[in-house]
């Protein structure tokens, strides 16, 4: 490649910003333009709800000060993109500018989902994704909101729940499967966090529906209607049913558009020297076995961003995502899962190891393969080591090794309870096989929190 | 906010009021006897000359008093000073004792009542403000509305409460003679424990031990469910109260030397000076036996405890100004600098102080056995230069009063001289780091926003790079904010202590040699 080429980023979000870092740290010449009109300086998106919450301010959220872009030189500029001028390689801006580029990256993330429920676009109803979703959230909670709706049982979903409690706004929720995020989340797992989000007075309802959304004469919303025919008055609506990629204003381009931007798994478009990353790119084949062909993931956007600038550095390097991994928190319960734990899976096919403390708030889950090695660990109100449970599953070890290691793969703070030693003798009954089990050391005899 | 809880804050509010109005309540008459009782034999004549004017006046309040005290001493002093008579000036300060013994107040009539309704309540008032708190919620740490506070974002209310501090910090240390009043009124109080009235040091320490505990209570009550910011707080709790407060009193009662057993040199930077040496060594066994603990400690412990724990031991679990820190400026802790531009000053002018107190120590021990050849006076005023900016302006004055403008740990990241010490050791040889959980990080800033000491956990977290940072602490609260459990402190094996990974963990498309 040629070192003095303009690489243009569409999107200062993680996948935009990582591919501009990593490519600036492979080329010392190469120059580099992000562009966002979300927000001139990056930001971790992931904490727009604590700054809602009063636990930082916005600037907080920002990972670099000012001074780190110009030191390394990647120009920010702060526009929305009307149009892609592919023929002539160039951006057209609302503003009315323009900027000519050599590489194009199209990382422009997602919007939220909108399914054409009637009501959807009044006052008073939205997402929660971007620095301006979250600036419109504010600015209705300010007051005179008495409740409001969530739509849609996931991950953005429980932390809208979070802020508005914290707002002290009642909260109804509905969800339309049988158990909260049970399209992630085996039964045991959603079940308690369903019992958890109750825990905090938050009106869960499960197996329900949204129908309609309806207005009063300022158009503001003032009223949902569930699938069960129920008519709840708020004054605020969020939907959070997933999100789908912001792609919109590429359609009807020559660029290959699907639910998102079509790409190989060099994130190459069918346009040459164009490329799409995060939750943005559609793959052509998912691009792991588990995996699906649309990565809307904070790590998976990091990872796209850090392996696309070698290829436009001129090194190809194909996407090859390791064991995957995954973290939330829900409320109060921190939530981690390296390997694959699907909701279901085949009795005959895989084995189940479940244990769940007496308080009902801290669980942890091992899927294992006939042959008895790991697939898989989900873990609730504890912290499990990422590079052990890496190295194990990556390793194939049999589950019973895994459990008898357990301690080394713990990544509790001193002085917690030992909750390895409890996982280690209700495997051991469970399966009926010895394992290794630790003993607690004299500080946690001395100090040590019981299970 | 429930009722308790309401009492508790119209209790403290009170409780504060009644401990502003006490240093102006009742009248001063000063009496030839008293100043003979209260001076140094070489000045008793002269004062009683000087002061004839005050006797039997009765002054309505303690600036009257003062001012005219001020105004006999100074004539006198200046006087001497315009005709270069230096050795006949009385360096002296007579103002505190003689306001002391001249007051006649309710409250030196009934100090236990005027101790009750002023830091009685205040505390009572902390204790049902803070009890109640997160009642009938699950456990979890939350830092809910911190930066839309007046109070923690710099607002009013925080103005207000660092300009008290400071006013208060300034007359403790330059004008104590105006607080004699309070000092009054815990008098019984210091009798019981160490057979001696009170000095303004012992109303200082007693109020800052107590609020060491009220806000202590806050602690357990905020990282409810979080072992280790339990535990450490209980630790801060016992030693200011049992080695800082009591312990140090009780020796006194036993005609011992005043000491406390875990302030160690630099911090503690009079260890090696000549008094300090000559009590140690009058003081018979028990006296050589401080003076050679406080030296192991200097030479031993810390690298030794530095080594297998981190300057953790010390700082977050052990040390009165990292107690005060932990507790009274936990509410605080946000407020710190973050950037790299505070990072930069911070390691001048911390290292700047230590090279300042292990210099005026070295001058002072050779001054010490060079029978004070080597510098004469001049050590003296050497003293009192570090004294008055380092341990009265920079430990006191800012170091505390300003917690609400500048977080809670100014003291300890750009002043404290052990500090920079322990830090030496934690950087370059220690067992201690703080671990990241592979490539768990969301970059969301909870860590970095929450430390005390400024370091931008952050930046290294999401880079699952390990942090060895001499400024840490160790208090464990970015671990404790983390939402996705990204942060440990570990004692671990050197070995892999100091990792740069420049991929995380996840990616296996780009292979490294490694």
């Amino acid at each position: 490649m040629k070192s003095n080429r303009h690489v243009a980023i569409i999107g200062n979000g993680i996948s935009g910003v990582t591919c501009a870092r990593q490519l600036r740290k492979l080329d010392d010449n190469v120059r580099i333009t992000l562009i966002s009109g979300e927000s001139k300086y990056f930001f971790s998106r992931t904490a727009l709800m604590y700054v809602f919450m009063g636990h930082m301010k916005f600037e907080h959220t920002q990972p670099y000060e000012p001074w780190f872009w110009e030191k390394n030189r990647i120009d920010l500029k702060e526009d929305w993109v009307n149009e892609v001028d592919f023929e002539n390689s160039t951006l057209n801006f609302q503003s009315g500018e323009s900027l000519a580029y050599d590489d194009l990256v199209i990382a422009t993330g997602s919007k939220p989902n909108k399914f054409g429920w009637p009501g959807e676009d009044l006052q008073g109803v939205q997402g929660l994704y971007s620095k301006q979703d979250l600036e419109s959230m504010e600015k209705i909670t300010e007051k005179g909101v008495n409740r409001a709706i969530i739509v849609g049982g996931g991950l953005i979903g429980i932390e809208m729940a979070e802020m508005l409690s914290y707002k002290k706004i009642p909260v109804t929720f509905l969800v339309r499967e049988k158990r909260f995020w049970d399209n992630i989340l085996p039964k045991e797992e959603a079940e308690l966090v369903g019992r958890h989000i109750l825990e905090h007075h938050i009106d869960l309802k499960l197996d329900t529906e949204l129908k309609e959304i309806q207005s009063n004469q300022n158009g503001q919303v003032k009223s949902v209607i569930t699938s069960a025919g129920e008519e709840i008055q708020c004054q605020f609506v969020g939907l959070t049913a997933g999100v789908k990629p912001n792609v919109d204003f590429l359609r009807e381009t020559d660029l290959e558009v699907n639910r998102g931007v079509k790409v190989d798994s060099y994130f190459r478009t069918n346009i040459p020297n164009v490329y799409a990353i995060g939750d943005c790119a559609e793959f052509h084949e998912a691009p792991g076995e588990d995996r699906k062909t649309v990565e809307q993931v904070w790590y998976t956007g990091r990872m796209h961003g850090e392996t696309l600038a070698y290829t436009i550095n001129g090194k190809p390097t194909a996407y090859q995502p390791g064991v995957w991994f995954n973290s939330a928190k829900f409320l109060d319960i921190e939530y981690q899962t390296y390997g694959t734990v699907p909701p279901q899976w085949k009795e005959d096919e895989v084995n189940s190891f479940y244990w769940e403390a007496p308080n009902g708030k801290v669980a942890f889950r091992m899927l294992s393969a006939k042959d008895g090695r790991i697939l898989g660990v989900n873990n609730f109100g504890f912290r499990l080591d990422h590079a052990f449970f890496d190295k194990a599953i990556k390793g194939k070890w049999q589950a019973d090794q895994v459990i008898s290691k357990l301690q080394k793969g713990m990544f509790d703070p001193e002085f917690f309870a030992p909750y390895h030693i409890e996982i280690q003798k209700a495997y051991q009954k469970a399966s009926g096989r010895t394992v290794q089990i630790a003993k607690k050391s004299f500080i946690q005899k001395l100090f040590g929190a019981s299970v | 906010m429930k009722l308790i809880q309401k009492i508790g804050l119209i209790l403290f509010l009170v409780g504060i009021t009644v401990f502003t109005v006490l240093p102006f309540l009742g009248n001063y008459t000063l009496t030839e006897t008293q100043v003979r009782e209260n001076t140094k034999d070489i000045h008793t004549e002269k004062m009683i000359e000087i002061l004839a004017p005050m006797y039997g006046q009765k002054y309505s309040s303690n600036f009257s008093f003062l001012t005219d005290f001020n105004k006999h001493f100074n004539e006198y002093n200046d006087q001497l000073k315009d005709q270069a008579l230096w050795d006949q000036v009385i360096w002296d300060d007579y103002s505190f004792p003689l306001a002391k013994t001249a007051l006649a107040s309710p409250v030196s009539d009934n100090p236990w009542l005027f101790l009750f309704l002023s830091v009685g309540l205040a505390a009572l008032g902390g204790l049902l403000y803070n009890l109640p708190k997160y009642q009938g919620e699950p456990e979890g740490v939350k830092n809910n509305g911190v930066f839309k506070s007046s109070m923690k974002n710099r607002g009013w209310m925080g103005m207000l409460t660092g300009a008290y501090l400071i006013l208060f910090y300034v007359i403790l240390y330059w004008f104590p003679a105006y607080l004699v009043n309070l000092v009054a009124m815990v008098d019984p109080l210091s009798v019981i424990l160490s057979g001696n009235p009170a000095s303004q040091w012992f109303l200082y320490g007693f109020i800052y031990t107590l609020a060491i505990i009220v806000m202590g209570v806050r602690m357990f009550r905020k990282y409810r469910g979080n072992k280790y910011q339990q535990l450490r707080t209980a630790s801060v709790m016992f030693f200011q109260t049992a080695f800082a407060f009591l312990i140090p009193e009780i020796l006194v009662l036993f005609n011992q030397p005043y000491f406390d057993f875990k302030n160690i040199w630099p911090l503690d930077y009079d260890f090696f000076y000549d008094y300090q040496i000559d009590t140690f060594l009058s003081s018979g066994g028990v006296g050589m036996f401080m003076l050679i603990w406080g030296i192991l400690l200097i030479i031993i412990g810390v690298p030794l405890f530095t080594y297998f724990f981190g300057k953790r031991w010390y700082c977050s679990w052990v040390c009165g100004c990292g107690g005060l820190a932990e507790t009274v400026g936990d509410p605080y802790r946000q407020l710190s600098d973050k950037s790299l531009k505070a990072w930069k000053y911070e390691r001048y002018i911390i290292h700047g102080v230590l090279v300042l107190a292990v210099g005026m120590t070295l001058l002072t021990i050779v001054n010490y056995f060079s029978g004070f050849a080597l510098l004469g006076n001049v050590t003296n005023q050497l003293h009192s230069f570090y004294g008055f900016a380092i341990g009265s302006v920079f430990a006191g004055v800012v170091g505390t009063g300003f917690y609400p403008f500048m977080g809670n740990r100014v003291w300890c990241r750009f002043g404290c001289p052990l500090a920079a010490y322990l830090g030496i050791v934690q950087r370059f040889k220690s067992r201690f780091r703080i671990t990241t959980n592979g490539g768990q990080c969301i970059s969301c800033g909870n860590c970095s926003t929450y430390c005390e000491m400024g370091i931008d956990v952050r930046w290294y977290a999401q880079r699952g790079q390990n942090i060895v940072r001499s400024s840490c602490v160790g208090c464990g609260v970015c671990s404790s904010v983390c939402p996705r459990g990204v942060l440990k402190l570990e004692n671990g094996s050197e070995e892999g202590r100091i990792n740069e990974l420049p991929i995380i963990i996840g990616n296996d498309s780009i292979k490294l040699n490694n």
